[in-house]
């Protein structure tokens, strides 16, 4: 518990530190996007990590948010955050409906079902252009939140760093709690876990309805941060991009989450310039990854200093 | 209306072949090893994209097929070699990854080496089409539908009547019991991966005069052949064919009488009926889990 908390005073730390660090409104942006994929990929984590559930779709997911932002203030002129809470509940509301008949398959059937939601997802974006835009995408409007509105790299820095926060911190005590035994028991034996009382259905149905939330109020905010989405929001690479990260960062790690987001974000960024090697390098990255550190980069490196996460 | 249905139904079958083709590679890895290889739309992609650039070079098209099919399977060794055997023991999610890893690195390298543009080479018999019964059928349709038959017919008796053959079969029953017979698993992994992107490259070197080829093509056909084989079933020969044929005609009868922008979309939704009402797809083996 005491580590716990060590680590988010570590985290705190930094993210005031970093501003003063950071030169210029391009490396802001980079930290944001960051900042945007840890979160995504904490809820993610739970999901694959915690219930050992794989994803194939998530990017759906943040892409319901991104154009239920997009949409509803443009057509409709709503509030900002009441589209943002119309999507996330939307995204909670499909992923609770779906996520009964998903959660009976398993193993290569479970990842065929989410990457099919995923992708059926991508192609309604793309096609209902009268509202989305089509492939060319559309442009989204600022983020005003109580008559203020957020403006520019630096304002945005630190609405997401709170929201970073907030989520390690909600992490942390999620899996401290009775319903985080209860996951971390069903990634050891759902059989087991069964014997002893645990509800697996009610649980696996709980964390993908609440990663699907997380993911899409992620998809509202960088929809209006970007202030553009495409359809490439919610297409199959961009759930391989999340999942990546969770798998480097380290399976069932909330601070594996977060290195794992930072280091992926980077990696483009690092490799913009030779168009191509990107994709090569995330494959790369995935297979040496799981073959040499099938545990992430967290676990493994807390293992070796003798300690236990 | 009938010469309608029946266009339809032809271009369903095109496609759907390859889907078979494509989906009896998936059965083949799995089983040999219970992998699920993500990167099997990417052999599919290398049969089209090698033929192009080596019909282009000035060799003669048997050549350049020849080629397009072995060095995909040379590939197929390399994946097996270089990352599923490494990942010995490790859980379905984890190969799954691995294997979508690999496909990253063949798109990518492909990308950088023949550039983002779509290809195409001329049909093997010209483009004059078949007219029958009101409807057209492209020559090169009638090269998919009989290479897939061929393929198949091969296929059925590779397995039940060669040695080597039956040595697959029996490692996908029990590779223990297998290795104590003297099967040689590990070949017989190599063996299923060579075979089983020869067979996708063929699918995608046929299909690449109808609708032409480029790096990113690999993905969806990949899917929808994985598609195709979850609904026949995984793990079932006969499973796989008719899968890929269901889906390929399911497809087309939408893009005719629905709409052809959510045609895309056909073989996932279908995926979701089926596996909820047939958790096992059609053909499926019947288990009991055990504890």
């Amino acid at each position: 518990m005491k580590r716990a908390h060590a680590g988010l005073l570590v985290l705190t730390a930094i993210l005031l530190l970093l501003p003063l660090v950071l030169p210029n409104a391009f490396y802001f942006d980079i930290v944001n996007r960051m900042a945007i994929n840890a979160v995504i990929v904490l809820g993610l984590n739970l999901l694959i990590g915690f219930a050992g559930q794989i994803s194939l779709g998530h990017a759906g997911f943040f892409g319901i948010g991104a154009y239920a932002s997009a949409i509803l203030t443009t057509h409709f002129s709503w509030p900002p955050l009441a589209a943002l809470a119309v999507g996330a509940v939307g995204a909670a509301l499909l992923a609770l409906a779906i996520a009964p008949p998903i959660f009976r398959l398993r193993g290569h059937y479970l990842a065929m079902a989410t990457l099919g939601l995923g992708i059926v997802i991508s192609i309604v974006l793309k096609n209902e252009a009268a509202y989305t835009g089509g492939p060319d995408g559309m442009s989204v409007p600022p983020l005003t939140l109580f008559g203020f509105e957020i403006y520019g790299e630096r304002q945005w820095y630190w609405l997401f760093a709170a929201i970073l926060l907030f989520s390690v911190w909600a992490c942390q005590n999620l899996i401290d709690s009775p319903f985080g035994r209860a996951l971390r028991a069903l990634h050891g034996s759902e059989v087991a876990s069964q014997v002893v009382g645990v509800d697996v259905a009610r649980y696996k149905v709980a964390i993908f309805v609440l990663s699907a939330f997380f993911a899409s109020i992620m998809g509202s905010l960088s929809a209006h941060y970007v202030g553009f989405v495409t359809p490439n929001a919610a297409e199959f690479l961009h759930s391989i991009e999340l999942m990546t990260m969770v798998v480097v960062g380290g399976m069932a790690s909330v601070y594996g989450s977060v290195i794992g987001a930072v280091l992926l974000t980077a990696l483009p960024q690092a490799l913009a310039t030779f168009e191509g090697w990107e994709t090569v390098a995330f494959g790369v990255i995935l297979m040496v990854s799981m073959i040499f550190l099938p545990k992430g980069l967290v676990p493994t490196i807390a293992a070796k200093l003798g300690r236990k996460r | 209306m009938f010469s309608q249905i029946l266009q339809f139904m032809f271009s369903g079958v095109t496609v759907g072949a390859t889907y078979a083709l494509a989906a009896l590679g998936f059965t083949l890895i799995y089983n040999a090893s219970n992998v699920i290889n993500f990167a099997q739309g990417e052999f599919i992609m290398l049969g089209g994209i090698l033929t192009v650039f080596f019909f282009k070079t000035g060799l003669p098209l048997p050549v350049a097929l020849l080629l397009a099919v072995a060095i995909p399977a040379m590939v197929g060794v390399l994946v097996e070699k270089l990352a599923i055997e490494p990942a010995k023991g490790a859980g379905v999610e984890s190969l799954i990854i691995i294997t979508i890893g690999a496909s990253l690195v063949l798109r990518g390298l492909v990308q950088i080496s023949f550039g983002k543009g779509a290809a195409s080479f001329p049909a093997f018999s010209g483009d004059a089409p078949i007219n029958i019964g009101g409807a057209a059928l492209a020559p090169q349709s009638l090269w998919v539908l009989g290479t897939t038959a061929v393929v198949v017919l091969a296929l059925w008796l590779f397995f039940n009547r060669t040695v080597a053959g039956k040595a697959i079969l029996a490692t996908s029953y029990d590779p223990l019991a297998a290795q104590l017979v003297g099967v040689n698993t590990q070949l017989v992994l190599l063996v299923s991966f060579a075979l089983s992107a020869a067979i996708g490259a063929m699918g995608g070197i046929l299909l690449t005069p109808i609708t032409m080829t480029s790096y990113d093509v690999g993905i969806m056909l990949g899917l929808k052949g994985f598609v195709a084989a979850v609904v026949g079933g995984l793990g079932s020969g006969l499973g796989a064919v008719v899968g890929g044929l269901l889906v390929g005609i399911v497809e087309a009868l939408t893009a005719g009488y629905v709409s052809s922008a959510y045609k895309d979309a056909v073989p996932f939704l279908l995926i979701f009926v089926i596996l909820f009402f047939m958790p096992r797809g059609l053909f499926g083996a019947k288990t009991t889990e055990r504890v």
